[in-house]
């Protein structure tokens, strides 16, 4: 027999979810999270003296979360046996790692031209950057460094190390996000590109698995 | 110039648009900090007075001293809250010859102030959404500082957004 533990650090966060999930998920508003962000990235800009260095701290906070994430979808998973492929565990990142993080599967998967060892996994509408505008002289940062670092993390822990950047790439014309959850808020003029890039040892193994 | 003229800018006597029989006229917003600086002005339609920034921040300081002192000068402290999501004291609306303005103070002292044409609807909508935008455009922006000008392009493009659909459709109906 188990007891609703007494300490609120170890009770569950935020109340009933609404929709079909409202008995078992439990639920906190964007509000809390989008303050709760805002406050994560002001501590490390007062603590950094560059923007690539801002980003990189970004990507270290999500990194850990990467780690968990991976092992916490796999152990619910139904599929017991781990991905080895390139291509399936880019999907399963797109697909599973974001439907459960964000309740949606990225909106897409894309391989460079240029490059065999880049991918793109893009997002239209990512969490962390909904309200956020990013102040001219700080140029080409992008606060959705905490994703890539997350999605550096999961890759990582899958045994495919990677480097993974975080970019605010402006919508093509023609491009829309599809109908905002908020609508009081503007149409996004960006998308978030993040960019996987991955080591050459792991092309390596996975082209040699190919065989 | 005595301050309160300020207050009575004709706009250009364009005559009052009218659009799907509904009359336009948002003039202006200014927005002013607990210590009474101005963080923020924008103009919310064609007929706004041309303003410059010098005179904008006069506005938004007399106007901070005018709302305290009408606060201390009002006859009557009403009972309890009649106001539940602001403060309850302090000037709320002006009617002048040519414009009605309207302020929202909220509880952390910001005044949300808008001008518009005499016969415009729905001021109070429109200065309640402003106040949402805020918190969510500015409050959780991380390079947002407190009581600083909000220099927050996504902002000025809600409310932007917020005035063409107001004109358009009005609030929407419950």
């Amino acid at each position: 027999m188990s007891r609703a533990p007494s300490n609120i650090l170890d009770r569950p966060l935020g109340g009933r979810g609404r929709g079909s999930n409202s008995s078992t998920e439990a639920a906190v508003s964007q509000s809390a999270f989008a303050y709760l962000y805002s406050e994560l990235v002001q501590y490390h800009q007062s603590r950094v003296a560059s923007i690539s260095e801002l980003e990189r701290r970004l990507e270290s906070s999500g990194y850990g979360i990467g780690l968990k994430v991976l092992e916490l979808l796999s152990y619910r998973s139904k599929e017991s046996k781990r991905e080895t492929r390139l291509m399936n565990v880019l999907q399963f990142v797109s697909a599973n790692v974001w439907k459960s993080l964000f309740g949606k599967p990225a909106d897409s998967l894309e391989r460079s031209i240029d490059h065999a060892d880049e991918f793109m996994i893009v997002d239209y509408e990512p969490l962390t950057s909904t309200y956020v505008s990013v102040p001219s002289d700080l140029g080409q940062l992008s606060v959705d460094a905490f994703l890539s670092g997350i999605v550096a993390g999961v890759l990582d822990g899958a045994g495919f190390s990677a480097r993974v950047t975080a970019h605010s790439v402006t919508l093509e014309e023609g491009e829309t996000s599809y109908g905002s959850s908020n609508s009081s808020l503007p149409p996004r003029r960006d998308k978030a590109v993040f960019l996987v890039k991955f080591s050459p040892e792991v092309l390596k193994r996975d082209t040699g698995l190919e065989r | 110039r005595p301050p309160l003229s300020i207050f009575l800018l004709l706009p250009p006597c364009l005559g009052n648009r009218e659009h799907n029989n509904r009359i336009m006229g948002f003039l202006s917003l200014f927005i002013v900090n607990k210590s009474g600086g101005l963080i923020h002005h924008r103009p919310l339609g064609p007929n706004a007075p041309q303003i410059g920034t010098n005179e904008w921040l006069t506005i938004g300081s007399t106007f901070h001293s005018l709302h305290a002192i009408a606060a201390e000068a009002s006859p009557l402290r009403l009972p309890g809250n009649k106001n539940p999501y602001g403060a309850d004291d302090g000037i709320e609306e002006i009617h002048a010859g040519g414009l009605v303005l309207q302020c929202f103070q909220t509880r952390t002292g910001v005044k949300f102030v808008v001008t518009a044409e005499p016969g415009t609807p729905d001021m109070e909508y429109v200065l309640k959404e402003i106040y949402v935008l805020y918190t969510d455009c500015a409050l959780k922006d991380p390079f947002y500082e407190l009581e600083m000008p909000i220099r927050c392009e996504l902002f000025t493009q809600a409310v932007d957004n917020l005035i063409e659909r107001v004109e358009k459709n009005g609030p929407p109906r419950r």
